[in-house]
């Protein structure tokens, strides 16, 4: 999944025709003003906002461990006041599930993302900026990345490493990076010989002072509207590989609570619809947010 | 460019990422817990030391590192992907009776992706910012944002244990022993929920392309020109709009095969169908690393001859592109 939706970010943004160098950097309130009036950046960003509430807030609403049994079990939702979305199979409480579990879906996106995004700038940089060798390896490299299905080798490095917070967050940013460097790569290429960057090199600059603040500024646009969409193509990854069992067996997960509601979908199926309803809203909102900051920040729509 | 010259360019990007697979798996081997003999040993119960001695010889565990993976890489030249203990015949054997089940989803799938996000994503290019365009583009975004083991889930609560109207998972009823059409009946009635499942994202991805390039095409110069000789609306939506606007979503279903694999193995758990999908859950819970690693091999390569034949229907409605 991940380098479908990388791809679909990546479509508008590489097609703008005039050189970055030319776009007066928006001001900080003039882009910020204009994503407040954007209806999709709008509902997508509060309710991202609102499940990083919910994540904040878990360990102080729902003190005790998401894990124990503390209500009769196949509780309906709605049912006790006490435990508003009911309890599952095991009496676990589904609403402090959906809390804990927001907590452990965007830790793992995040650090994922962080890691891709180390990865996939430095490598696209690099690649873009040397061109030769660094580029041929960088290429070669992502087209493979490309070719073998990324949910996969995933899911077969979590198999063999075992499972914990840590070995997700890792096998899926090793699987996500690939695409944003080809990115990154484009763009630098974009803006390798303009006047900006052989103005600094006349000036005396580094290489590493020319990457940092002349080209990667002007490439941060493409990167931040492809990061909210990683970060949703995280999630989605998490939580499929939790459904497969292959979550952290000492966290909450929503892909898990999904996937361990289906034996008793046939008589209680809301145990395997609520959680994937917050999986949903989570991916959606973040998809939001990235189609709200694409129309805000891609000049052509200025006009 | 030559015939020639492009099998032989194919053939040798089909040895290198066959090649990247194998040093990536060869070093996972190396990081399972335990040594790979104790892995391929685990699903024979109690080994005994002489036995653990003896895989270790066979596979040459006992020598250098740069030895064993030269030994791996001779062994796949062979064909050779291992032997699985647990199913009790050799890897490349129980992938070889998978592939087909999961070619079956995935054509289906993508057919009916590409059916109905073309046909969707021009409702919605032709009625923009009408009812039917805000409908359309909002179901999208749904299905964009929906995990797939979810849907499919959500579709049997519907679709078999409400409605009782399609089966729960499965690829045929086994207890029927149907023959000839009948059986083919029942396949595609079996086909239908995970299809569609697996089908449902890549829809909703299609329809926001074919809504966007759509938009576009219908701007053109050349789509004016048509209208202006007077050419009926169908034949103009059909030999200008529809054949320009479907190029990138070709595009985009040659990048997506990878990740359609990736999806189909959610899809086959959720509905046990028989596929490759399946046999990697079920490796997965088995711990059979050798046969997990010889499907992630083996779908590399699907998606590399997917790919090429994505390129040849390219060159079919792009005469422009020349078949390379």
């Amino acid at each position: 999944m991940s380098e479908l939706v990388s791809t679909l970010a990546i479509t508008p943004v590489t097609t703008v025709d005039a050189p970055a160098s030319l776009i007066a950097a928006p001001t900080t309130r003039g882009w910020f003003a204009r994503l407040l009036r954007s209806p999709s950046a709008l509902i997508g960003g509060v309710l991202l906002l609102l499940v990083v509430l919910m994540a904040l807030s878990s360990p102080l609403l729902f003190p005790g461990d998401p894990l124990d049994m503390v209500a009769e079990p196949f509780l309906h939702p709605g049912v006790d006041a006490a435990h508003l979305l009911g309890s599952d199979m095991l009496g676990r409480d589904l609403l402090s599930g959906i809390f804990h579990g927001a907590r452990v879906s965007l830790l793992i996106a995040v650090v994922s993302t962080l890691l891709a995004l180390v990865l996939g700038v430095s490598g696209g940089l690099l690649a873009g900026y040397y061109g030769g060798l660094a580029d041929a390896v960088l290429m070669r490299v992502t087209e493979f990345f490309q070719t073998i299905p990324s949910f996969l080798f995933a899911l077969a490095i979590v198999a063999v490493v075992q499972p914990t917070l840590v070995t997700i967050a890792l096998a899926i940013g090793v699987t996500a990076w690939p695409s944003l460097a080809r990115l990154v790569r484009a763009e630098v290429l974009k803006l390798r010989h303009s006047e900006m960057v052989q103005a600094s090199a006349a000036l005396g600059a580094t290489d590493l002072r020319i990457m940092l603040r002349d080209i990667l500024p002007n490439t941060l646009t493409p990167i931040l509207v492809s990061t909210s969409l990683m970060v949703a193509t995280a999630i989605l990854t998490e939580s499929s590989l939790a459904f497969l069992g292959l979550g952290d067996p000492n966290a909450v997960s929503w892909g898990n609570m999904v996937g361990s509601g289906r034996e008793v979908i046939r008589t209680d199926w809301y145990i395997t619809t609520i959680p994937g309803i917050a999986i949903v809203i989570t991916v959606l909102a973040l998809n939001l947010l990235g189609d709200g900051l694409a129309d805000v920040l891609d000049p052509r729509d200025r006009k | 460019m030559k015939i020639r010259n492009i099998v032989v360019r194919r053939l040798l990007q089909l040895v290198s990422v066959a090649l990247g697979v194998t040093i990536i798996n060869f070093f996972l081997l190396q990081l399972a817990p335990g040594d790979a003999a104790q892995v391929l040993a685990g699903e024979a119960g109690a080994a005994t030391p002489e036995y653990m001695a003896a895989l270790r010889a066979q596979f040459g565990l006992d020598q250098p590192l740069l030895v064993q993976f030269w030994k791996y890489i001779l062994n796949l030249a062979h064909f050779n992907l291992g032997y699985s203990f647990r199913h009790g015949m050799p890897v490349a054997q129980l992938i070889g009776e998978r592939v087909p089940a999961t070619l079956l989803l995935m054509g289906a799938s993508i057919l009916f992706a590409v059916v109905a996000g073309a046909t969707l994503g021009a409702i919605a290019a032709y009625r923009a910012g009408r009812i039917a365009d805000v409908v359309i583009s909002t179901l999208a975004l749904v299905f964009f944002a929906t995990p797939l083991f979810w849907i499919g889930l959500m579709l049997v609560v519907v679709f078999s244990v409400w409605l009782d109207w399609l089966p729960v998972g499965g690829m045929f009823t086994i207890e029927a022993g149907y023959t000839g059409w009948k059986y083919i009946l029942d396949v595609a009635r079996h086909l239908v929920l995970p299809a569609v499942t697996l089908g449902l994202f890549y829809m909703a991805v299609y329809t926001r392309l074919m809504r966007a390039t759509m938009v576009e095409v219908r701007r053109q110069d050349f789509v004016r020109t048509a209208v202006a000789k007077g050419a009926r609306p169908p034949r103009v939506l059909f030999a200008h709009v529809l054949r320009n606007a479907l190029l990138p979503l070709v595009t985009m279903l040659g990048v997506q095969v990878s990740s359609i694999i990736g999806g189909a193995v959610l899809v086959e758990t959720v509905f046990s169908w028989p596929g490759l999908g399946r046999l990697a859950f079920e490796a997965l819970f088995q711990r059979d690393f050798n046969l997990l690693l010889g499907i992630l091999l083996c779908s590399s390569i699907v998606v590399i001859v997917v790919n090429w034949v994505v390129d040849f229907v390219y060159t079919r409605l792009d005469p422009r592109i020349r078949f390379a």
